[in-house]
């Protein structure tokens, strides 16, 4: 594995260059070179902005093809619950759940149920009071990865429970295993994605040594045929397991609200995610336990790799959290006790905007860095293939980039050679003087 | 060792809330590219955030200077405002003298100079009544 996984890849021959995606990354993780955007991998936290954003449709997430399933003996689909929200209302969630058996899943498990179980271990953990204040969701990978890359301070309040993906994995395949349905080796769990950041967490897990998912499927590569499927099978009514409470979490606020106590804040939208966890770090965020933060606006029904319009869909899955029983709702832990859902690795801070590892070194490039941007035209144009001038100076000082990448500069350099020429231009060889323009009465001695 | 101390100044506006914590955020991002511990960093841009905003909110504005070395971050936050009376008072808990209007914008609660002396290393305060305050914040790195 790289050192760095990253689901969200350019599509070379669809970027044209532009700047829209350089200024829409939250860490700055992206520069135009030579005519195609070039994403910095350790700056990079798969949060899916510039999917949404680039109008060629030139940046991806890597998932895993459908077909993929095929190299298990026994497949099982995980489908978040914003999948709910991408089909008419007149599909229940056994006609969708249902579906997915239809297209060669032997067996689905809601994450929307383990979602459940991980609000009531979120529960037990507020009612213990051992944590920090506030408690930040975990939820969403995105966020977690800001917080490592930009907010160091704020890792201590992560919630480090496993995300409902892992716990719904773990679930159904201790199940399986238990039951002696299949072999370990020939189950295969996959999960149904609205987000790139989540096959990052598969590929790359921060929380522990391996996911317990095999594959991630995107939503938008899995929904045609899955509406193909939904048309052609009879509902299977006992595959709807999961509550209101699990399945709301596909909105924003979902997670908080299962919480029962009104001392929680939800925020969606990495940017402003961002302004909230400064807030966070001021120390300026009172009176509230827990903080759901979630990179895309809407929460997960606005995420990447789905096929509806978010506001759509949150109207789709208001449907089906109306139609949910209350009585689903897990309020007991199908383990010995939530500690088994707790995170096995931790998180490491990942400097990225640190200019050199010797402290007077990188004063003295800050030094220089500022006296750049100072000089340059302040216009945040993008031109340069930097998404500021501020970050350009930046480059040019860890040595990525010339001050003549600024098209003002070079302007004005050219400019002024031009001005040299001219002037060069403008004087005599002495013996062809005779008007003597070079000198006036040339002194020369 | 001129050349390994970094000077920045920044003009704060009276009463402006839009460009309030600009200084001390600004200060915060410049921190981070240095590497500095990130604990370290918050102290110091907590304390030179509440004095910035002591600074819009009672001084009529003012200017912070700061310097910072591989050893120390020194922050000078100086107005011509009205003084403080009692600086012992000031520094309780809870106490404050912001009128109604700002405290519904969240600020004035009068933790900002116990703020500042909770991750402050170093805290001096000049002020005299009827002249202004300098509130002097050193951090060290180490």
């Amino acid at each position: 594995m790289d050192k760095y996984f990253h689901s969200v890849t350019l599509d070379e021959g669809r970027c044209r260059g532009c700047t829209n995606c350089i200024k829409r990354c939250p860490t700055e993780a992206i520069r135009v070179r030579k005519s195609k955007a070039r994403i910095i991998n350790e700056r990079c936290i798969d949060c899916g902005e510039c999917i949404r954003i680039c109008p060629y449709h030139a940046k991806k997430a890597i998932s895993d093809p459908f077909e993929s399933i095929l190299s298990y003996k026994y497949r099982i689909a995980i489908p978040a619950p914003t999948l709910y929200g991408q089909f008419k209302s007149n599909y229940t969630r056994a006609h969708i759940l249902s579906g997915l058996k239809g297209l060669g899943f032997n067996e689905v498990y809601e994450v929307a149920r383990a979602a459940e179980i991980v609000s009531e271990a979120t529960r037990r953990i507020i009612e213990e009071e051992n944590f920090l204040r506030p408690l930040i969701s975990s939820a969403c990978p995105a966020v977690v990865r800001l917080i490592q890359v930009r907010f160091p301070n704020l890792i201590g309040n992560i919630l480090k429970l496993e995300s409902p993906m892992e716990v719904a994995a773990k679930i159904i395949k201790k199940e399986i295993i238990n039951k002696n349905i299949a072999q370990p080796d020939d189950i295969g769990v996959f999960f149904i994605t609205p987000c790139a950041a989540k096959v990052t967490s598969v590929k790359a897990p921060y929380e522990k040594a391996r996911s317990a998912v095999d594959g991630v499927i995107a939503i938008n590569d899995i929904f045609l045929k899955l509406t193909n499927a939904i048309n052609s099978i009879k509902p299977d009514k006992s595959l709807e397991q999961a509550g209101f409470e699990g399945i709301r979490w596909a909105s924003s606020g979902g997670e908080s609200l299962a919480l029962g106590s009104d001392k929680h804040l939800a925020v969606d939208g990495i940017h402003n995610v961002i302004t909230i966890l400064e807030e966070i770090e001021k120390d300026r965020l009172e009176d509230v336990d827990f903080v759901e933060a979630l990179a895309c606006v809407g929460g997960c029904l606005g995420g990447p790799l789905t096929v509806e319009n978010a506001y759509v869909a949150k109207t789709r899955l208001k449907k089906h959290i109306d139609n949910a029983k209350k009585g689903h709702v897990a309020k007991h832990i199908p383990f010995d006790k939530y500690e088994e859902i707790i995170w096995t690795s931790d998180l490491k801070h990942r400097p990225i905007m640190k200019l050199d590892e010797d402290i007077a070194a990188a004063m003295r490039k800050l030094e220089r860095m500022e006296k750049i941007n100072m000089e340059l035209p302040g216009l945040d144009c993008g031109a340069c293939g930097a998404p500021s001038c501020r970050a350009l100076a930046e480059d040019i000082v860890r040595g990525n980039a010339d001050e003549t990448d600024c098209i003002f500069k070079l302007r004005s350099k050219v400019r002024d050679l031009a001005m040299q020429m001219a002037e060069l231009e403008a004087k005599m060889p002495p013996v062809m003087d005779r008007n003597m323009t070079n000198n006036e009465g040339d002194d020369r001695k | 060792m001129s050349d390994s101390i970094i000077n920045l100044s920044y003009n704060i506006p009276a009463n402006d809330f839009t460009f309030a914590g600009e200084a001390s955020s600004n200060v915060k991002k410049m921190l981070s590219q240095l590497g500095i511990n990130p604990m370290v960093i918050k102290r110091a841009a907590i304390a030179m955030y509440e004095a910035e905003i002591n600074a819009v909110i009672h001084g009529g504005g003012g200017i912070a200077d700061i310097q910072i070395s591989p050893e120390k971050i020194f922050i000078c936050i100086k107005d011509e405002g009205p003084g403080i009376p009692d600086v012992e008072v000031a520094m309780q808990e809870g106490y404050s003298t912001a009128p109604e209007y700002i405290r519904e914008m969240g600020f004035g609660a009068g933790m900002g100079l116990p703020n500042i002396k909770r991750y402050a290393d170093e805290l001096q305060i000049d002020t005299e009544v009827g002249k202004g305050t300098t509130v002097k914040i050193t951090i060290n790195i180490n």
